[in-house]
């Protein structure tokens, strides 16, 4: 579904993503894991169309996407779910949500909004809210609510534990397991390594630009130098 | 009387300081810059409806028509051919851009239409209204000045707040990234909303120049720094604010006109805009986030 090959990317002179290649099947949960500036987000945003690849290729559905202005590679059914949640604050929950379903038509985006709120009823409760007025939690489910308002076929998700309470962060990954399960493919970026691989397929290691090892997420949960790095020991 | 006399004037003032506000502030919102060449869109909305008027012999209604219709043209292709070329640039340098582009209409305007001012005469020739047995007189301009700006902002509001594409310019203006990751054409956005500024710049040029009727190429530039006033008064960014700041400052103008000083009027508007801002940075309705983690 989604093929990275060979991609590297430079902030200036910094190169922060150094010949990474990776592929994402259809509904499988990916998930790329690594420390605080390993570089996972920035593929995500390269995907995203959001920062420019200098070399590689970057293929979605067997059609290239590198270079597409990224309003548009959401139209092809790749959304992301950006990192610190990016909602419109001063926009209502529901102005947000319709936002996200902004490339469909509006009947569409209508179905959309009814199948956002089944999900999330807390939303449905909040929708004439101000973003900016709510938890951190409903913060969250309001992003992705809206990453999901496109009904995107590949949904890439960057750090959605972040700044969560344990009990929200258990929540999190329970909605995106069930999201890949009604068959939405997820690629997922997360520094807390053992949720992201209790829920993923596969999953990629990622060091300084590099990725180092590559398996199926339960091989990595047992490995050593993995569970030493990132899964404490 | 006299009071309300000029508060009546003040507000008809201040509805064009706030059309024009609208659209430094539209523009300031989404693209992050402060288009100094707005003000000059004013003067050609002034030339070319006059041109439509006087020397074509059309009707006023097409002739503000026409004038909408050309700087909304040029608010897009100034855009396109001066700004968008520097979206990444800094700030600094778009904003040297600004004054260059303002120039430049002010001496496009001095080539066609010499430096010779141009007598203009208003399009709203009714009668002006008398009130209170002739006590308070309303010259038509000032109604047709005032009816327009409630007009104009009520619609405007209106499209901000509940077309798709008024909330798409307020995704770009909040988070412009996160409103690409939403589909939203950042550039066809920040086009739009340089076609209505300029659209309004135009009706502000035309209400202008019945007001106050001779025409010169720099005719533009003082409204334009009053209005651009008016939205850092407001709050710069804010649609509500540029309509509020706007009126306040056209009050505010014509109040210390009559009552302190005709001299020190300019004056007076700008040390209350110090004040604002001493008391207030972002101005009288500037945003707050409300950000919660």
């Amino acid at each position: 579904m989604l093929k990275v090959n060979d991609i590297n990317v430079y902030y200036g002179s910094i190169h922060a993503v150094k010949g990474i290649s990776f592929d994402v099947n259809k509904g499988e949960i990916v998930t790329l894991i690594g420390a605080n500036g390993a570089g996972k987000s920035t593929i995500l945003n390269s995907v995203a169309g959001l920062l420019k690849t200098r070399t590689g290729s970057i293929e979605f559905e067997g059609q290239s996407i590198l270079g597409t202005a990224p309003h548009l590679i959401v139209s092809k059914g790749l959304a992301m779910c950006p990192e610190g949640r990016r909602i419109f604050l001063q926009m209502s929950v529901e102005e947000n949500l319709e936002m996200g379903g902004y490339t469909r038509k509006n009947q569409e985006a209508e179905q959309s909004l009814i199948n956002v709120y089944d999900r999330f009823p807390r939303l449905k409760e909040r929708r004439k809210q101000q973003a900016g007025t709510l938890s951190g939690g409903e913060q969250q489910m309001l992003a992705i609510g809206r990453a999901l308002m496109s009904r995107p076929s590949l949904l890439m998700l960057d750090e959605p534990s972040m700044g969560l309470a344990p009990i929200l962060v258990d929540q999190i990954f329970a909605i995106i397991k069930e999201l890949n399960e009604s068959g939405t493919t997820i690629l997922l970026v997360e520094q807390n390594a053992r949720m992201a691989l209790s829920v993923a397929d596969r999953g990629y290691v990622l060091e300084t630009g590099r990725i180092v090892s590559s398996a199926s997420a339960s091989v990595l949960l047992n490995d050593d130098a993995v569970r030493k790095a990132y899964l404490g020991g | 009387m006299d009071f309300i006399a000029y508060l009546i004037s003040g507000i008809s003032l201040g509805s064009v300081y706030a059309i024009i506000a609208l659209g430094y502030t539209m523009v300031y919102g989404i693209a992050k810059m402060l288009n100094f060449a707005h003000g000059d869109v004013i003067m050609i909305g002034g030339y070319v409806s006059f041109v439509a008027t006087a020397n074509l012999d059309l009707p006023p209604a097409v002739s503000i028509m026409i004038a909408v219709a050309v700087c909304t043209t040029l608010g897009i292709v100034i855009e396109k051919l001066a700004y968008k070329p520097l979206r990444a640039a800094p700030s600094l340098a778009v904003l040297i851009t600004a004054i260059g582009v303002s120039y430049f209409l002010q001496n496009a305007a001095l080539l066609i239409w010499s430096s010779n001012p141009k007598s203009y005469t208003s399009l709203f020739k009714f009668e002006p209204l008398k009130l209170l047995d002739g006590e308070l007189t309303i010259a038509s301009v000032t109604i047709v000045t005032v009816i327009t700006g409630v007009i104009v902002m009520t619609t405007l509001s209106l499209i901000i707040n509940k077309t798709k594409i008024g909330k798409a310019m307020r995704a770009v203006s909040e988070d412009k990234d996160a409103a690409q990751l939403m589909g939203i054409g950042v550039n066809k956005t920040i086009t739009i909303t340089f076609a209505i500024g300029s659209g309004l710049a135009a009706i502000a040029g035309v209400l202008l120049a019945s007001a106050y009727p001779i025409l010169t190429p720099t005719m533009g530039a003082m409204p334009g720094i009053k209005a651009f006033t008016a939205a850092v008064f407001g709050g710069i960014g804010s649609i509500p604010g540029a309509m509020l700041g706007g009126i306040l400052l056209g009050v505010i103008e014509i109040l210390g006109r009559a009552y302190i000083s005709t001299q020190l009027s300019d004056a007076i508007v700008f040390s209350v805009l110090i004040i604002v801002l001493l008391v207030k940075p972002t101005g009288l309705l500037g945003k707050k986030i409300s950000e919660k983690v």
